[in-house]
């Protein structure tokens, strides 16, 4: 008969953890920042059709790094969740705070639990109101579901640490969506390469709008962002994500009646 | 709240309802003694101009013989490129149409993608179905649902009955129970290729027509300032035409009546 081998907690953990890192590394990074309107997410990613980076409710984003259907999973549970909770209680009770805790949970069940921990990284955002008086929040939660409350911007992914330090140099408080952009596509690129738009995944959740916060943003305007302006400006229906349906509104007693304003 | 996963060989997909479904079981049945206790919207129209569609709605909602709200909201935007207005029981109409709203929103963000127009039709027709044991007790909702088709490049109507079957109507449509008289002031004034003053003008009539021949539709309220709501669907989307807008062209048609000595 033979006798399993004991492995030391510590040990299992540590392995485990290596794994997922390493698993993560082998893609590109991302990262949310905010800037005077709203927040920022910007990510390498070469495909136009695989997003890393989606609209999860009215004000929040999801983004992921690693492996695309471990992270895509957990991004449509996050849309089941926030909109289940909408429909019983409120559009206005939905929040990032608890969606990053669902997932935080989540991801440590994984971690402790499975033989093969999620292979991903996640950042949940909200913009706060467009009122004001209510920050703006970013919330990076790792394979392990340790969850941080990351101020100004959060960098996810195999270079991390580099990027974030880069990032760090560069960030102003309240500066313009063209600037951040500028100096995210920079952090991401680092000193030896340079990003074209057509490596870029780029969405906003804008404040000013009147419901749904998520944009993307893409083609013509992407480049007109960057300064490269010759294409004509996207038009706002091209893609998923890209257009914004006026629906169900504030207390969720009632059908909404209010139209979003372009 | 957890995380609602599922694993991938039993997974609700892009379905709202089915998702509520299965977190929360079916709708609850009950019996209802007398339908006529219970809140009812009246008059809704939709018709087709060169542009796109049209939707109008009175206000009033009636509670058998009683006056229950006078400034129920019957027609609301389904997402971007489609409305829906409803007829019928308030209740589960209001209900239907929160769901309905949810249903779209949430399939255009699990999948990435916009359901096409018919798609959305025959999603609501579901609702429909599926309300049918509530149905069969009086409770009724007889929605007409229209939109701006993007890939047909043009308006298009659908209406139901009570068993989810869909049908899709050419030119207009007017359901509930000043349908009948909507219907008829539409089809005298309709023709191909109206445009949007013309047929914001006939909804207007429409209903200003229901509302004097049938009791339960309501007509404009200067005294209080409610007025039926009218919205627009084009290819730039779902617009409610201003309550101003409404109330300046129900005046002029109340002074044309008067003017003309209908009204004495």
């Amino acid at each position: 008969m033979s006798m399993p081998f004991y492995v030391a907690p510590e040990q299992m953990m540590k392995d485990k953890a290596d794994y997922a890192r390493k698993g993560i590394a082998r893609g590109r990074s991302l990262m949310g920042v905010t800037y005077a309107d709203g927040i920022l997410l910007a990510a390498e990613n070469p495909s136009r059709t695989l997003h890393k980076v989606s609209e999860i409710y009215d004000r929040i984003a999801f983004a992921g790094v690693g492996k695309f259907n471990e992270f895509d999973q957990l991004r449509v549970g996050g849309v089941r969740h926030a909109d289940v909770k909408g429909y019983e209680y409120s559009r206005e009770d939905v929040d990032a705070r608890s969606l990053a805790n669902a997932y935080a949970q989540w991801l440590g069940q994984v971690f402790t639990r499975e033989i093969k921990p999620m292979e991903v990284e996640i950042l949940v955002a909200e913009v706060g109101p467009q009122s004001g008086g209510g920050a703006d929040q970013l919330y990076h939660i790792d394979f392990s579901g340790t969850i941080y409350d990351e101020d100004h911007f959060a960098v996810l992914g195999g270079e991390a640490d580099a990027i974030h330090d880069r990032m760090e140099a560069a960030f102003t408080e309240g500066w313009s969506l063209a600037d951040a952009l500028k100096a995210a596509i920079a952090a991401l690129a680092g000193p030896e390469r340079t990003l074209q738009p057509s490596d870029l995944e780029v969405a906003v959740l804008e404040r000013p709008r009147e419901r749904r916060a998520f944009h993307r943003i893409v083609d013509g305007e992407l480049a007109a962002l960057l300064g490269l302006g010759d294409t004509p400006p996207a038009t706002d229906d091209a893609g998923p994500g890209a257009i914004e349906p006026p629906a169900a509104g504030e207390g969720s007693g009632e059908p909404s009646a209010d139209v979003a304003p372009e | 709240m957890n995380l609602p996963l599922f694993p991938p060989t039993d997974d609700p997909g892009p379905s709202f309802s089915n998702l509520l479904h299965r977190l929360r079981g079916g709708p609850s049945q009950f019996p209802v003694d007398d339908p006529a206790t219970i809140t009812h919207g009246t008059t809704i129209v939709a018709l087709r101009y060169a542009e796109g569609v049209v939707m109008a709605g009175d206000r009033r909602a009636t509670a058998g013989s009683t006056i229950a709200h006078r400034n129920m909201e019957k027609v609301y935007p389904a997402d971007r490129h489609s409305g829906v207005a409803i007829a019928g029981a308030a209740g589960p109409a209001m209900e239907m149409v929160k769901l309905f709203q949810l249903q779209l929103e949430h399939y255009e963000k699990v999948e990435g993608a916009v359901l096409s127009l018919e798609g959305k039709a025959n999603q609501l027709s579901g609702m429909i179905r599926a309300n049918m044991a509530m149905a069969f007790q009086g409770l009724i909702v007889v929605p007409i649902f229209a939109g701006y088709d993007l890939r047909r490049h043009r308006g298009r109507i659908f209406t139901y009955d009570v068993t989810g079957g869909r049908y899709e109507e050419g030119d207009y449509h007017a359901d509930g129970s000043g349908g009948r008289d909507a219907r008829t002031t539409v089809k005298l004034g309709w023709k191909e290729g109206l445009d949007l003053d013309a047929a914001v003008e006939l909804a207007i009539q429409s209903l200003y027509e229901a509302a004097e021949e049938d009791s339960a539709t309501g007509g404009p309220d200067p005294v209080r300032g409610i007025y039926p709501v009218i919205a627009t669907i084009a290819e730039d989307g779902f617009t409610r035409v201003p309550e101003s807008e409404v109330a300046a062209r129900f005046g002029a048609l109340i002074d044309r009546r008067t003017n003309r000595g209908m009204h004495p």
